[in-house]
């Protein structure tokens, strides 16, 4: 086995990674807030694709507007789309949830997963429709000296990393994350003080639900665009998310990444693994770190 | 007191559905209820919430088509043999999953059965996407031709009376009171000297054997154990059942699967809106329906008691 190969499939799984890293982040911060696991982020996150597909090639079919938007475009208007979405879910539905036992966030969230995919799937083919507007720049490969990698990839990583690190920055280290954070640790006590709490939840949804849309239209080009893609990503997220644990917004990042790789590398080295190794490690960890490698235990 | 009309009425209506209604689509339902009484025994009385419980369902389904298939086992043994995975299976993701509470408890077990999901899907025998098809459905016995639709409705019907049976004793015995105590709240049951996790693998155990069971005569009944079976849109279904009907509720989760089974059945020339509509009817219930049909009823009667005590 060459190390070419080796590499390459690791900057693949790094590939996957960023998309795990970004869904299971969103995942942590909604879920520091609103103690909800949101089961439509993977539904959120079709959505987004979606967007791109529907606004680069059904706008006028559809709707008779003469008007295309373009990659670049998706990536501002469909984060914004969906993270609206997720206000109006947020104010209408999950906000009288809360005084209630937390799964029925989740089983909420589950409908809305339901509703969102047999949408798509009676007007989409479920096998996927492939999304023509990855923009020319980005076509081709470039060379990197060991190897040479499709430059959009390459993009979709570099871009992603500077989105999770620049939400990581923005939580730990600005003054409107210490408020956020402070919300988290005490939202009474935080509410006393004069911050508006409901809305830093509301905002903290429709955030974590644009960065799963935004995730999306990056993954467009290169998955095809299907009514379930985000079905079956969702269940490995939450796998990651078990390992990493909740408790820090760093260890969302630094386990998606991780998990990536090792699903690039299993797929060298034993590829009818590939889409179990996540949930073995998951049993290897809830038997030695049932909080999660990154967790602390509430 | 009410129970006991209930359960005769149930009765009844078993015994004599094979004169109205078609005994196939009886006993899909029939399973599809013995699923959802052994999910309420779990998030219903002990509060755990299973995502993954498509697993035990789908997973005895495929053990048991082998069985018989290629072993030649009888039917009946065969749905033992397909149980008895099921109780292991349920053993090992119950110590599992019961490390972690609330929505970790979910999300570890969505996770666990989506492994069992992908060796259903990769396995030599299961015939991947296809299923495992051709199941034979046997004699009961040796004698008793199970290819007559009447024979094997009864057949299914003691089967899940046997289940119902389990689920009735286990909720009405000190264990359930236990279990009922957890589910209040963890901390003072434990402070009352209750071995907590034993209770909850327990209750976990038994639920996932039941389900194996459910999911196991299915198999029998289609000679056909599917892929869709062990997919976690089942667990999803199986849920909502429960929710329907009743949470915590001895005759709810039948009326929930006969409810969600008949809709999804008359729906289904509509394509993907049943899952539309399913997903509406899930967001309908969490919002505004939480108690279930018959937990409403009931919690209508206690009121009017009160009333007029008053």
């Amino acid at each position: 086995m060459s190390i070419q190969v080796i590499l390459s499939q690791a900057l693949l799984g790094l590939n996957v990674g960023v998309f795990y890293a970004m869904l299971s982040l969103g995942l942590a911060v909604i879920f520091g807030l609103l103690n909800i696991i949101n089961f439509a982020h993977g539904a959120m996150y079709m959505l987004g694709a979606f967007i791109a597909l529907i606004g680069y090639s059904f706008l006028e079919q559809w709707f008779g507007i003469s008007l295309q938007i373009g990659f670049w475009a998706s990536l501002i208007v469909a984060p914004i789309l969906v993270g609206l979405l997720g206000v109006i879910i947020e104010r209408t539905m999950l906000k009288r949830l809360y005084d209630l036992d937390h799964i029925y966030g989740l089983l909420l969230t589950f409908g809305i997963t339901l509703i969102l995919q047999g949408l798509f799937a009676n007007y989409f083919n479920v096998s996927g429709t492939p999304y023509p507007g990855q923009p020319d720049i980005l076509s081709g490969v470039v060379n990197l000296g060991f190897m040479y990698f499709p430059t959009y990839r390459l993009f979709a990583i570099v871009f992603s990393l500077v989105v999770c690190f620049a939400t990581w920055f923005f939580i730990e280290h600005t003054k409107l994350g210490s408020r956020l954070r402070a919300g988290v640790e005490n939202p009474d006590l935080t509410q006393a003080f004069g911050l508006n709490v409901p809305l830093m939840v509301t905002l903290t949804f429709a955030f974590g639900a644009g960065l799963a849309g935004l995730a999306g239209v990056l993954a467009a080009p290169i998955y095809s665009v299907s009514p379930l893609m985000g079905a079956d990503l969702i269940i490995v997220v939450f796998a990651v998310v078990v390992i990493g644990g909740m408790g820090s917004i760093m260890g969302a990042i630094l386990s998606g990444l991780a998990l990536g790789l090792v699903e690039g590398m299993t797929k060298v080295f034993y590829p009818p693994a590939a889409n179990t190794v996540i949930f073995f490690l998951m049993v290897l960890v809830l038997l030695f770190r049932p909080a999660g490698l990154f967790g602390k235990e509430k | 007191m009410s129970n006991r009309i209930m359960f005769i009425v149930m009765l009844i209506a078993g015994l004599t559905a094979p004169l109205y209604a078609y005994p196939v689509f009886i006993m899909d339902l029939l399973c599809f209820a013995l699923f959802a009484c052994a999910f309420n025994l779990l998030l219903g009385y002990a509060g755990l919430l299973s995502f993954g419980h498509a697993a035990f369902f789908g997973g005895a389904a495929y053990i048991t088509g082998w069985v018989t298939k290629e072993w030649g086992f009888g039917p009946l043994i065969g749905v033992l043999t397909g149980t008895g995975f099921a109780l292991i299976m349920g053993t090992l993701f119950g110590l599992l999953a019961i490390r972690r509470q609330g929505i970790y408890f979910a999300m570890v077990t969505l996770a666990l059965a989506q492994i069992i999901y992908f060796l259903a899907l990769q396995m030599p025998f299961t015939g991947g996407e296809n299923g495992l098809q051709r199941i034979p459905r046997g004699e009961l016995f040796g004698f008793i031709d199970l290819n007559n639709d009447l024979a094997m409705y009864y057949l299914v019907f003691a089967i899940f009376l046997v289940g119902f049976g389990i689920i009735y004793r286990a909720i009405h015995s000190p264990f359930g009171e236990v279990l009922q105590a957890i589910r209040e709240n963890e901390s003072r049951a434990l402070s009352l000297g209750y071995d907590v996790d034993h209770f909850k693998l327990m209750a976990f155990v038994i639920s996932a054997t039941l389900a194996g069971m459910a999911g196991a005569t299915k198999a029998i009944i289609f000679e056909f154990a599917s892929l869709t079976s062990a997919h976690w849109q089942t667990s999803g279904e199986v849920i909502l059942m429960t929710l329907v009907g009743g949470l915590g509720t001895i005759f709810g989760p039948v009326l929930g699967a006969i409810t969600v089974g008949a809709l999804s059945h008359e729906l289904s020339s509509f394509g993907s809106w049943v899952q539309v509509i399913l997903g509406v009817i899930f967001v309908v219930c969490v919002m505004t329906f939480r108690r279930g049909v018959i937990g409403e009823i009931q919690h209508r009667l206690a009121r009017k008691k009160e009333d007029t005590k008053a």
